[in-house]
């Protein structure tokens, strides 16, 4: 009852230069939650990833990881947390067996103990096959796997993952989310940080919008979609069609004004009942032709452009390694 | 403290075993060092007058040393490449001790020296090279080479922290120790040289430490070089080990 929670920050603030790369984040995590960092490119996730599995100095001290405060107390947190990282940091050069079980001796394991460790691991990531072979011979998503083999060597309650399944082709995303699922059915707390909607949406609990280094938006992913009140009307124009003409005609249907793409027009429609039949008949006396018709619920995209004014993935999924600005560009000043 | 040692050693086994993986480096260590020794003894060793000695005898003791203090590119490479592909980030997140990366690495250094030393000092034997002096001597020049290989090895850690790539790793080191080691007696006595570098190859510490394996080799005069091979290897790495640890903790975004 008194446990404190799994994650916990008030106005965590940090800058590179000029830059605010995180402005004031207040986060509270339970423990055994799973929370969704969801945010574009430079928002501040891996920052706020790193400042917690003390890679990094906040420049205001207020960040703390199952009560420990992540920059006194850095040295013990490390022995409960995990990191896994956007690019799998594991040696190229050793094999998966030695990779994992270097890291079970960093921890403080004796030889035998960290290869019966590894080996289990191994097994559970289905990489026995692979194990005696140099990683540098692994497919992308084993790498990812071993990556992640190597953050729950020290079977920690807390798990930091890095946009875990950047750059991974559907198949490799989909078993490594069977494998973050089965972990925190095990009880472990996890931090994800994302940019891919779905993802947040299959994996986490609560979702926390980060833009800009501020969070934006907290909630389950159900709250983020009601925020946006009703049912989405998508309406693809005949080729000919006037786009502004038809948000016209659709404007009273709705409390915002309706946009236009091309020959695609969004409404969020104040009433679901009756909402298809009352839009052709606008439509069709104002004019317009139509070409399809469409009623959904809010995805987390139409959450993401609704809060930020831009779309979530915005040049993304290419695995670009460096994923967030603001520490790649540190990092390449300094190196 | 006795974290730091475990640690200290794990990070250099790891180090040891990935060497014979990555076939580009070891051959940096084995099979360049014997072409060098080979091109200076048959294709510039005719030409240079070396009183006192035969060229080969004058040649092996200054070539080690300059392949001994090459031996830290392995350092400096390592580091940087730990740093770019996030390995360091995975190290800084292990409870384990902060000093071991770096103190783990130079000391795998001492290792990979010790091969190419005695892969050199064979090569030299077979054409021709001999020691002049006991086997104690002998023993401490080899000594006082891992010492100061092992301190170089500080330096180029700073070095491969310091640079974004390993290209630059490459140019940046062979610009500042090829210069180092080549305007010193390692090749050619000093005396030959004009005003400008004599005076420059003097001073220099690769001079002091080839003189003072010469001495202990050879049995050349010694002047004071040996005790100035020691200091100038505990000036290096009092310098460049605190400045290789600023960095790295920099790398690392701590």
């Amino acid at each position: 009852m008194s446990d404190p929670p799994a994650i916990e920050t008030h106005g965590l603030t940090r800058s590179f230069g000029e830059v605010r790369a995180l402005d004031g984040v207040d986060l509270v995590v339970g423990r055994g939650q799973v929370l969704g960092l969801l945010g574009p490119n430079g928002a501040g996730k891996t920052t706020l990833v790193r400042l917690l599995a003390t890679l990094l100095k906040a420049d205001s001290r207020s960040a703390r990881v199952l009560g420990l405060d992540v920059a006194r107390d850095a040295a013990a947190l490390r022995e409960r947390i995990g990191l896994a990282g956007q690019y799998a940091a594991v040696d190229e050069n050793l094999t998966g067996l030695e990779n994992l079980t270097m890291v079970g001796r960093l921890y403080g394991s004796r030889r035998a103990a960290a290869k019966a460790r590894a080996r289990e691991l191994l097994e559970r990531f289905e990489l026995v096959d692979a194990a005696g072979r140099p990683a540098k011979t692994y497919s992308g998503g084993m790498r990812r796997r071993l990556d992640l083999a190597a953050a729950l060597v020290a079977e920690p309650p807390v798990l930091f993952l890095d946009e875990p399944t950047t750059g991974l082709d559907p198949r490799s995303r989909l078993s490594l989310w069977a494998v973050i699922e089965e972990l925190v059915a095990e009880g472990t707390t996890v931090l994800l940080t994302t940019q891919y909607l779905d993802e947040a949406d299959r994996l986490a609990e609560t979702i926390a919008v980060i833009d800009h280094g501020r969070l934006i938006a907290e909630g389950t992913s159900d709250q983020l979609k009601d925020r946006l009140g009703g049912e989405r009307l998508e309406v693809e124009l005949e080729p000919r069609a006037d786009p502004a003409v038809a948000v016209r005609a659709l404007a009273a249907m709705s409390d915002e004004s309706p946009t236009a793409h091309d020959r695609l027009v969004r409404v969020a429609v104040r009433q679901r009942d009756g909402a298809i039949v009352e839009a052709v008949r606008r439509l069709s006396e104002a004019g317009v032709g139509v070409e399809d018709l469409t009623l959904r619920r809010p995805t987390l995209d139409d959450v993401f452009l609704a809060l930020t004014g831009h779309a979530a993935d915005v040049d993304s999924g290419d695995g670009d390694r460096d994923g967030d600005e603001q520490p790649a560009r540190e990092r390449e000043s300094i190196a | 403290m006795r974290r730091l040692v475990t640690d200290t050693l794990i990070i250099a086994e790891r180090n040891l075993i990935r060497l014979p993986r990555a076939p580009e480096l070891l051959i940096g260590f084995t099979l360049q060092p014997i072409m060098f020794v080979l091109l200076f003894r048959y294709v510039f060793g005719g030409a240079i007058r070396t009183p006192g000695y035969s060229y080969v005898d004058f040649l092996i003791p200054g070539i080690i040393v300059q392949n001994t203090a090459f031996g830290g590119f392995a350092t400096a490479l390592g580091l940087n490449e730990d740093v770019r592909k996030g390995l360091i980030d995975r190290f800084r997140s292990l409870p384990m001790s902060r000093a071991a990366v770096l103190g783990g690495r130079t000391l795998s250094d001492v290792a990979t020296n010790s091969l190419s030393i005695t892969i050199l000092l064979v090569t030299g034997v077979i054409i021709g090279f001999s020691f002049h002096t006991s086997f104690a001597d002998a023993a401490a020049g080899i000594g006082l080479l891992l010492l100061f290989g092992y301190a170089f090895s500080w330096f180029l850690a700073f070095i491969g922290l310091l640079v974004s790539s390993p290209e630059s790793v490459n140019s940046v080191g062979f610009i500042s120790v090829f210069p180092l080691t080549f305007i010193s007696s390692a090749f050619v006595p000093v005396a030959s040289m004009p005003d400008g570098l004599r005076q420059f190859a003097e001073v220099n510490p690769f001079t002091i430490i080839v003189d003072a394996m010469r001495h202990l080799w050879l049995g050349a005069p010694a002047n004071n070089s040996v005790w100035g091979a020691a200091v100038w290897s505990l000036v290096i790495v009092a310098v460049f080990a605190p400045l290789a640890v600023a960095r790295y903790r920099r790398a690392a975004g701590g």
